[in-house]
């Protein structure tokens, strides 16, 4: 494993680097696609069961078929990385819409009335209130959509780009079991350091979860 | 002055919260909506600030109809106090109070340097300004909810059941403190409760509202307790109105019996007072532990109060005392009823 390791560290560190983004990167676009979409479910009722049924449809294909046909409807090139970038934004915008409704919905009360009775606008209503009391729902949200992505980034390999996947690949083409292992670990590690992130910039955000609550 | 014109609310549905609703809140004033539920007395506070458009009518402050101003710039310009105080939980105290010298643009260090002169207003120690509202009990969540309606100085407040969510101590303190804090604001206020008690004892004027947003009965509390409108009225404001109307009634002219008389007669209670003359309880029974008094009062409070020491003291007798708490009358409970029987034949 050692001598693998010393052998291909580029080759990994590489892996790693692009996986890093490959996840990421859709995370942040699927989020701030995912804000307005699912604010406007709030703001017409009506439209919140047909926004998340149609969520609910995206994230039901099944990831290798979508990142297949993707450069079809593109007319992006069969490996290009933009393939995974994209498929990656639809799931992580398909499974954050339907938290962030559900997030907005949550906090409408008390707080949310009397905001409005004390003349916020809409939008100022929306960033100055009820996202900032939404945080720790949309966290929750935000943190189970980026695991995904990371563990989903592999099976971008099957189309030329997917970061520590392509050691899994690998592997299985040479019958090599050591890069399958780091590949592993090395995406189990990720996950677990940006779960940590998340969790850390949601303490930071919002002091007024631990402040020893009276009842 | 805030008017309302024939104001009528139907909700889709055709129930008819409020109908042709007409009546005036004078400026400087308390104004009490009080009735059941589904009298209409929240949705008629809501359209002052067009929370909820009117169907029909008009409300205009100071002779300019709320509906023809921007609806955001309106709210900004009435104070809005809740039950339960509907604080941002996500931010600090002096940033709740300062949220609408924020909204209207106002420097954020000296909003939040007002507001933290304000909390000491409503009674609570500058300290709170950084903590959040988890951190304070209901009563001081509702302080800040009364400063935070009062930040940008606004003429006219709304107060939606402010007080019903904490308990009877509290609220009695919080009623008190709002009654001395608008003698020094005089602000235009309408005030929703479905507590009668409460609203004569904060109403300057109250209007009683039946089922169906009717207006039963406008009039001062003095006049709800005496001359109810009708059995509706008399029945809401309940039977011991008469009990009530005692508030309204000064205790100066009761003719009271020395203390002296208490303190030295031959008798199973006697008054004992401290080396200052103040009251210090009843012995009863030559026992060396004293029965506390409950309270005593001044000659600035009510028959109520003095009917209420009087009945409940072991000598049915209340006890009289000057500015210094020096006892200087006694007023024992058939002085009262003699002072009332009096009242009746010369009124």
């Amino acid at each position: 494993m050692i001598t693998y390791l010393q052998n291909n560290y580029p080759e990994v560190l590489s892996d790693l680097r692009q996986h890093v983004w490959l996840s990421l990167v859709p995370v942040l676009i699927g989020a701030l696609l995912a804000l307005p979409v699912g604010f406007l479910a709030v703001r017409r009722r009506s439209l919140y069961q047909p926004i998340v049924n149609l969520g609910g449809i995206i994230y039901s294909v099944p990831s290798l078929a979508l990142f297949a046909v993707i450069p079809a409807v593109l007319g992006t090139g069969i490996v290009s990385p933009l393939n995974v970038v994209v498929g990656l934004s639809l799931y992580t915008f398909a499974l954050l819409t339907r938290t962030v409704a559900d997030a907005l919905i949550s906090v409408q009360g008390q707080a949310t009335q009397a905001a409005f009775a004390m003349g916020f606008r809409p939008l100022r209503q929306l960033f100055g209130v009820e996202l900032p009391m939404a945080l720790p729902v949309l966290f929750a949200g935000l943190r189970v959509a980026t695991v995904a992505n990371i563990s989903l980034v592999s099976v971008g390999a099957l189309i030329g780009t997917g970061g520590l996947g392509n050691l899994f690949t690998g592997g299985f083409q040479l019958g090599f079991v050591e890069p399958i292992v780091v590949g592993i670990v090395l995406s189990m590690a990720l996950a677990a350091l940006c779960d940590v992130g998340l969790v850390l910039a949601l303490r930071a955000m919002t002091p007024w979860t631990r402040t020893g609550a009276r009842a | 002055m805030i008017t309302f014109d024939a104001v009528t609310k139907e909700f889709p549905g055709g129930s008819v919260a409020v109908d042709h609703l007409s009546l005036e809140l004078p400026t400087g004033q308390i104004t009490v909506f009080v009735g059941p539920s589904g009298c209409g007395k929240t949705t008629s506070l809501r359209m002052i600030n067009r929370t909820i458009e009117p169907t029909s009518g008009t409300i205009s402050i100071d002779g300019e109809d709320v509906t023809t101003q921007d609806a955001a710039l309106l709210r900004r310009k009435i104070g809005y106090v809740i039950q339960n105080a509907g604080l941002f939980p996500h931010r600090t105290i002096a940033d709740n109070i300062a949220t609408v010298p924020l909204l209207n643009g106002v420097d954020k260090k000296q909003a939040r340097q007002e507001a933290v002169e304000l909390l000491t207003r409503v009674g609570l120690d500058e300290s709170m300004a950084r903590r959040y509202p988890s951190q304070l009990s209901g009563g001081q969540q509702q302080r800040v909810g009364v400063a935070r309606a009062l930040a940008a100085d606004p003429p006219v407040m709304l107060m939606d059941e402010p007080f019903s969510a904490v308990d009877p101590i509290v609220r009695d303190d919080l009623q008190k403190e709002f009654l001395r804090l608008q003698s020094e604001i005089g602000k235009t206020i309408a005030f929703v409760t479905h507590d009668i008690d409460e609203a004569i004892k904060l109403g300057d004027n109250v209007a009683v509202l039946r089922e169906g947003g009717h207006l039963a009965q406008l009039g001062t509390p003095q006049e709800l307790l005496d001359h109810p409108a009708d059995q509706f009225v008399a029945d809401f404001v309940g039977r011991d109105r008469g009990f009530r109307a005692l508030s309204f009634m000064t205790a100066a002219d009761l003719e009271t019996e020395p203390v002296t008389a208490y303190v030295d007669r031959q008798h199973d209670v006697r008054l004992v007072l401290d080396g200052d003359g103040r009251p210090a309880g009843w012995s009863v029974g030559g026992s060396p532990d004293l029965h506390a008094l409950p309270a005593t009062f001044t000659a600035d409070d009510s028959l109520r109060l003095v009917t209420d020491l009087a009945i409940t003291s072991p000598a049915g007798a209340a006890v009289r005392v000057d500015p210094d708490g020096v006892a200087d009358g006694v007023v024992a409970h058939e002085a009262v009823a003699r002072h009332l029987t009096s009242l009746r034949q010369g009124g």
